[in-house]
């Protein structure tokens, strides 16, 4: 019982709860199922909410353990450790925040086999939540693959026409890069004997110097994390299974594709390749930063030339973690805590864009963009509201996506790490390039002429259900832009503390 | 809510309300405004704004009471991480409180004005529905364009500076499904959002001027103002030239210079009120404010300054060629616009600060004068229009009522022929039609050529004697930019108003409401009186007074007949030239201008702005849509999604797979857990029955495979 009642456990593993009572309902009953499964999700906001109470954001460290010895057998020491500090505690929240604004979206979106929908969609909380919190790497590598099983059905049953294709390859390509990652974990858990990461770090430093693990191991070690952690974020140039994962799911999927799983890859290089290989990381970082702003370039060159509104969004994604990944490997407060909270801002905003984009197809099954045009006219809520999430996402000042992108640039600019302001920038173009693609989109969309769409379907605008699913959105991406200092409170003393182990 | 500084009496702890007053009348607007009759939209954003003029009037009044001393009131905390410290911060001193004044004063009279312009526009358009949105903007406009000139760093500054160009994107493309003429198209919203680009373009500047002015001037990490000034003191003068330079950039984007003028033209298609308030009076000033408030760094690199002042100058020059050219009535004056802010940047690159706010000023209450005159004249063509087109209309047959329906996406087009009545050509005799109007103009122009005594007169002379002083280079550019501009105000005066009417709609022409004349009246005063704020005599250096609390007390300069002659002469002497053309012999109808046979190819290059924009498509434009759609298409999907992750990766994985598992390995006991994987994947594909077999199943096998090899391998070893 003890074990149950530990904060974080129950945190992780509370939608296990809606997913027992989803089972044993009628799978005809779709409202009930619904009910039950947005119920469950609000209540882990709530839970989520609770742990935020007790977190203590001043503390560095990990806070609200929960710590069992595991499997220990033949010198292995494998724990079922959750904890939170200040590097997980946003992501975290943003977790439980983004799933139950997902699976409002599918009210009237999915109607095919909601029961199994809703099952896969609670699993799949229960494994971000799980990465995100646990500190063993042997739990953690096992939430990190528990997540693309939930996630590879979503998009194989209810996605688009190439749905198993889109499915197939993004389970694939992930897994291969888990792989890599896989060997480095047992490698580590072998030579230091355990699998828990504090004891972990404890013991690291002692096998660096001893030169137990030799400089071009760990760098080797850091590679096969980084293998691992650059497929999920993607990074350029392995982003090529985004565009296909983004455009088949359906609309939820692609909202916590881009908004939370995304971040695991992003939050794998801060949890683990920056505090596991201390040295690897700043050796990387000037070669991470020219990936990144590669990725910034190519990301909104390529996202202007799309013709599906979802493929311009999903390749606008490539250029926005570049900017995340620059502001990690920039390796100074102001450019990490600016990635994390660029974490929090693409899940906002560009949840907020899959959110409409899916709501507008719901009426017209397309997403085309030259087939809309005027759409602003006929629908002004839902122009006005994706006019705020464009905003958001090309970094207008007084909204969140500026504060995460000026901190970053700013970081970037001065980082003793990447050694030159040239990759910020150059990547500051990359400011310029997301208003000619955002603004391509919205213009098309929404201004000018009526186009064939808008001209003959008969378009509603938002109801209240859309508008309540994308409102408490907005007020993030308000609140962040105009008032970032308690988001900054909660991750600065966890970014100092980590920065102040790495050998700059 | 603290003061930062104490011991100050005085309305400081109002400065907030710059913001929130605008922000409020939007918020009502934006919920009720559906609700309410246009008049009273209006009248609420009108008050917001006014008294956001209130608060500037009681903020400038306590600046004076503290002998201008500088004010800080800190709001809140903005982004506090690492080094970086930045607040919502409001610096109250004699700069801010000046651009807070002309903001809000000439703003709140365009609001009134738009109150009567907007209600004839969205019906010309069959869109009654969207009076309130355009209030809305406006007081977004006006908070933005607060957050701008109040804010105590470059980055709160930066809010301002983009919200602002936010703002203009919205309003250029008001009628964005329409172009200029009302004709259902894609021109106004190219035209914002081309607005908006080109900003960024600046906006990229500024960020790097930023960036450097935080890591490079010693260790003050700061975007305070004071405390920039403080570190750039001793800093390396490469460093300044280079910030000084980067936000040049953002200034061009701005403030329409050169080369980042080309959007303000386009930014013609937004209501004639925006083109007002934001295209000539306030928003395009930013620019000249933002180097008037780094005046110590600009100031301290002589270099950059000579630069500045060659941007401006030129631009001044080219601007007002092109103005010659152009037969919009609009176009004319956003050319002028460009030009004029050339003046502005010039002079502030010279150093001369007071003369180039002076000039904002000034030229804040004659263009935005012009302007609404302008949109009076456009109107009351309109109004023309209308009339003698449904008096004709009426003689056939009563016209059915449309439906909404039918008019869908089509705004002014009731007439087949589309009517243009912005056009000059189409002008002609107006001053009989529209008298108010009329006077209203030649007091606008009069103050624009720069004749004595109107209020242009003495801030454009105030530049050019800085000029001949210290850059007889910019002296000469601009005053030659002078008397073109002399000229082209006068071309425009004697098409517009003078000899016959061209259209049935100029001879039909209809006088606008008081709500429109009274607020230019206004302006007509400031634009007749304003240089008493200045005037260049011993004891009425009133704002160069003000501003040195600010900007270091500068000794003002006497008027210097020289050069107060020459321009004016040269004034005097375009207009004449411009009658001799234009107005002796008036313009008929379908006539070419007269100008075009003797200046052939060159009028050719005025009339078509000089190709500039045909030039950035040629060489910005078109080949980064090339680029991207050739990385988009060629390398991105065809060569790395389906030959390399596709042919490459997949085929040979399939390849070994076959080898690797089928021939060389024994299945059974395999078997039972790939066709278990197999059947897993069946039941998904249930539906759709294109599975791509062996695929996944082949795959698990392998990674199973590849663990238990690698695990056995580190235990055993």
């Amino acid at each position: 019982m003890e074990f149950l009642l530990q904060p974080l456990t129950l945190l992780t593993f509370f939608p296990l709860v809606g997913v027992l009572v989803i089972l044993f309902m009628n799978s005809e009953s779709k409202a009930a199922i619904r009910w039950v499964a947005l119920v469950t999700s609000l209540i882990t906001l709530g839970i989520s909410l609770w742990v935020l109470t007790m977190f203590t954001a001043s503390n560095p460290d990990l806070q609200l353990e929960a710590k069992y010895a595991w499997i220990t057998v033949a010198g292995w020491n494998i724990y079922y450790y959750l904890a939170v500090d200040g590097l997980s505690i946003l992501l975290v929240l943003l977790t439980a925040f983004l799933t139950p604004i997902s699976l409002l979206s599918t009210w009237t979106a999915v109607e095919e086999r909601v029961k199994d929908f809703m099952i896969f969609f609670l699993l799949l909380e229960v494994g971000m939540m799980g990465v995100f919190l646990a500190q063993d790497l042997f739990l953690f590598y096992i939430f990190w693959e528990f997540t693309l099983v939930p996630m590879y059905f979503l998009i194989g049953l209810w996605g688009g026409p190439r749905r198993v294709y889109a499915a197939v390859k993004f389970f694939l390509y992930t897994m291969a890069g888990s792989i890599l990652m896989l060997i480095a974990i047992l490698f580590l858990g072998i030579k230091t004997a355990t699998f828990n990461i504090p004891d972990m770090l404890a013991l690291l430093p002692g096998l660096y110097s001893a030169g137990t693990i030799t400089v071009g191991t760990q760098m080797l070690l850091f590679i096969a994390f980084a293998a691992a952690f650059a497929i999920k974020v993607p990074m350029w140039p392995l982003h090529s299974w985004l565009p296909d994962a983004h455009v088949e799911a359906p609309t939820a999927g692609s909202v916590i594709l881009a908004g939370v799983l995304l971040k695991m890859g992003t939050y794998g290089f801060l949890r683990f390749n920056m505090q596991l290989f201390p040295n690897a990381t700043v050796t990387a970082a000037p070669y991470i930063a020219l990936l990144a702003t590669i990725g910034i370039i190519y990301g909104a060159a390529v996202s202007y030339a799309q013709q599906d509104v979802k493929k311009l969004v999903a390749y606008s994604s490539v250029s926005h973690l570049g900017f995340v990944m620059l502001g990690l490997f920039a390796l100074n407060p102001e450019g990490v805590a600016g990635a994390i909270l660029q974490m929090i801002n693409h899940g906002l905003s560009t949840g907020a864009l899959f959110l409409l984009i899916g709501m507008v197809y719901e009426q017209t099954h397309t997403r085309e963009i030259k087939v809309y045009g005027g759409l602003w006219k006929i629908m002004p809520i839902f122009g006005t509201i994706m006019l705020i999430a464009s905003l958001s996402s090309m970094g207008l000042p007084g909204l969140n996506g500026f504060v995460g992108e000026f901190t970053i640039l700013l970081g970037a600019f001065g980082s003793k790490a990447i050694g030159n302001p040239w990759f910020a920038g150059i990547s500051a173009i990359g400011v310029i390039m997301a208003a000619v693609y955002i603004l391509y989109m919205f213009q098309k969309v929404f201004l000018g002429p009526a186009g064939e769409i808008t001209h003959h379907h008969e378009l509603k605008d938002l109801n209240w259900r859309e508008i309540i699913t994308v409102l408490p959105l907005l007020v993030f991406i308000f609140w962040i832009g105009l008032y970032p200092a308690p988001f900054f409170n909660l991750l600065a003393p966890a970014v100092e503390k980590l920065l102040s182990a790495l050998p700059l | 809510m603290h003061l930062s500084e104490t011991a100050s009496s005085g309305f400081f702890f109002l400065a907030p309300w710059l913001v929130f007053a605008p922000l409020a009348g939007l918020l009502i607007n934006a919920i009720f405004g559906r609700r309410f009759s246009e008049r009273t939209v209006g009248t609420i954003a009108s008050l917001a704004s006014g008294a956001a003029f209130v608060v500037s009037v009681l903020l400038a009044y306590s600046v004076s009471l503290n002998h201008g001393e500088v004010m800080r009131w800190r709001l809140a905390e903005w982004i506090h991480i690492g080094a970086l410290n930045l607040d919502w911060t409001f610096r109250i001193d004699s700069l801010s409180t000046t651009m807070m004044l002309v903001v809000s004063g000439v703003g709140t009279l365009i609001h009134i004005y738009a109150i009567g312009y907007m209600h004839e526009d969205v019906r010309f358009k069959h869109e009654e529905g969207r009076f309130n949105r355009f209030f809305i903007y406006l007081n977004l406009f006006i908070a933005a364009m607060m957050i701008l000139v109040s804010g105590d760093s470059y980055m709160m500054l930066f809010v301002g500076w983009e919200g602002v160009g936010l703002c203009s994107f919205l309003l250029i493309g008001f009628w964005y499904e329409f172009d200029t003429l009302g004709r259902s198209s894609w021109a106004n919203s190219n035209a914002a959002k081309k607005a908006f680009i080109v900003n960024r373009v600046g906006d990229f500047g500024f960020l790097i001027a930023g960036f450097l002015m935080f890591w490079y001037l010693g260790d003050s990490h700061s975007f305070q103002f004071d405390a920039v000034f403080e570190a750039a003191r001793t800093a390396p003068k490469e460093i300044i030239i280079a910030i000084t330079l980067f936000m040049l950039i953002g200034v061009a984007g701005k403030s329409a210079q050169i080369p980042l003028y080309i959007w303000l033209p386009d930014a013609m298609a937004g209501p004639t009120p925006v083109s007002a308030l934001i295209h000539a009076a306030t928003m395009v000033t930013a620019g000249v404010y933002l180097i008037t408030r780094s005046a110590p760094l600009y100031s301290s690199v002589p270099e950059a300054q000579y630069i500045v002042a060659m941007v401006g100058a030129i631009t001044a020059l080219f601007a007002a060629t092109i103005a010659v050219g152009q037969y919009d009535i609009k176009k004319v004056l956003a050319y002028s616009t460009i030009s004029q802010l050339g003046f502005m940047v010039a002079a502030v690159g010279m150093g001369a600060y007071v003369a180039g706010m002076f000039h904002l000023m000034t030229h804040a209450f004659f263009k935005a004068l012009l302007f609404l005159a302008a949109g009076s004249v456009i109107l009351g063509l309109e109004r023309g229009h209308h009339a003698h087109a449904h008096h004709a209309a009426h003689d056939e047959k009563p016209k059915a009522k449309k439906t909404k329906k039918e008019e869908h996406g089509h705004g002014g087009e009731d007439h087949g022929e589309v009517f243009d009545p912005g056009d000059m050509r189409n002008m002609g005799g107006l001053r009989k039609t529209m008298p108010v109007t009329f006077w209203l103009y030649i007091i606008g122009t009069l103050a624009l050529a720069g004749i004595f005594p109107f209020a242009g007169f003495w801030s454009k002379d105030e530049i050019l004697l800085d000029a001949s002083l210290h850059y007889p280079v910019v002296y000469w550019l601009l005053t030659i930019a002078a008397f073109f501009t002399a000229f082209y105000m006068g071309r425009q005066i004697w098409m517009v108003f003078f000899g016959e009417a061209r259209s049935d709609a100029a001879k039909h022409a209809e006088e606008s409401p008081k709500v429109m004349t009274v607020p230019l009246m206004v302006l007509a005063v400031l634009s007749v009186a304003g240089g008493a704020l200045n005037l260049p005599f011993e004891g009425f250096h009133n704002l160069g007074h003000w501003l040195g609390h600010t900007l270091g007390e500068v000794e003002g300069l006497p008027l210097n007949l020289q050069v107060a002659g020459i321009s004016t002469a040269l004034a005097l002497i375009a207009i004449l030239i411009s009658w001799f053309i234009y107005g002796r012999n008036s313009l008929k109808a379908g006539q070419v201008d007269p100008l075009k046979k003797p200046l052939g190819f060159v009028f050719t290059g005025m009339e078509n702005k000089w190709f500039v924009d045909e030039g950035y498509f040629a060489l910005i434009i078109n080949p980064f849509k090339k680029a991207s759609a050739f990385l988009a298409d060629v390398i991105d999907w065809r060569f790395w999604h389906d030959f390399v992750h596709e042919t490459i990766i997949l085929g040979a994985y399939n390849w070994i797979s076959n080898i690797a598992l089928n021939e060389y390995t024994d299945q059974k006991g395999i078997d039972a857990f790939a066709n278990w994987l197999g059947s897993a994947t069946q039941w998904i594909s249930g539906i759709m029955r294109k599975i791509q077999n062996g695929f996944v199943r082949s795959y698990a096998l392998s990674v199973l495979m590849g663990v238990v090899l690698i695990l056995g391998y580190l235990i055993f070893k």
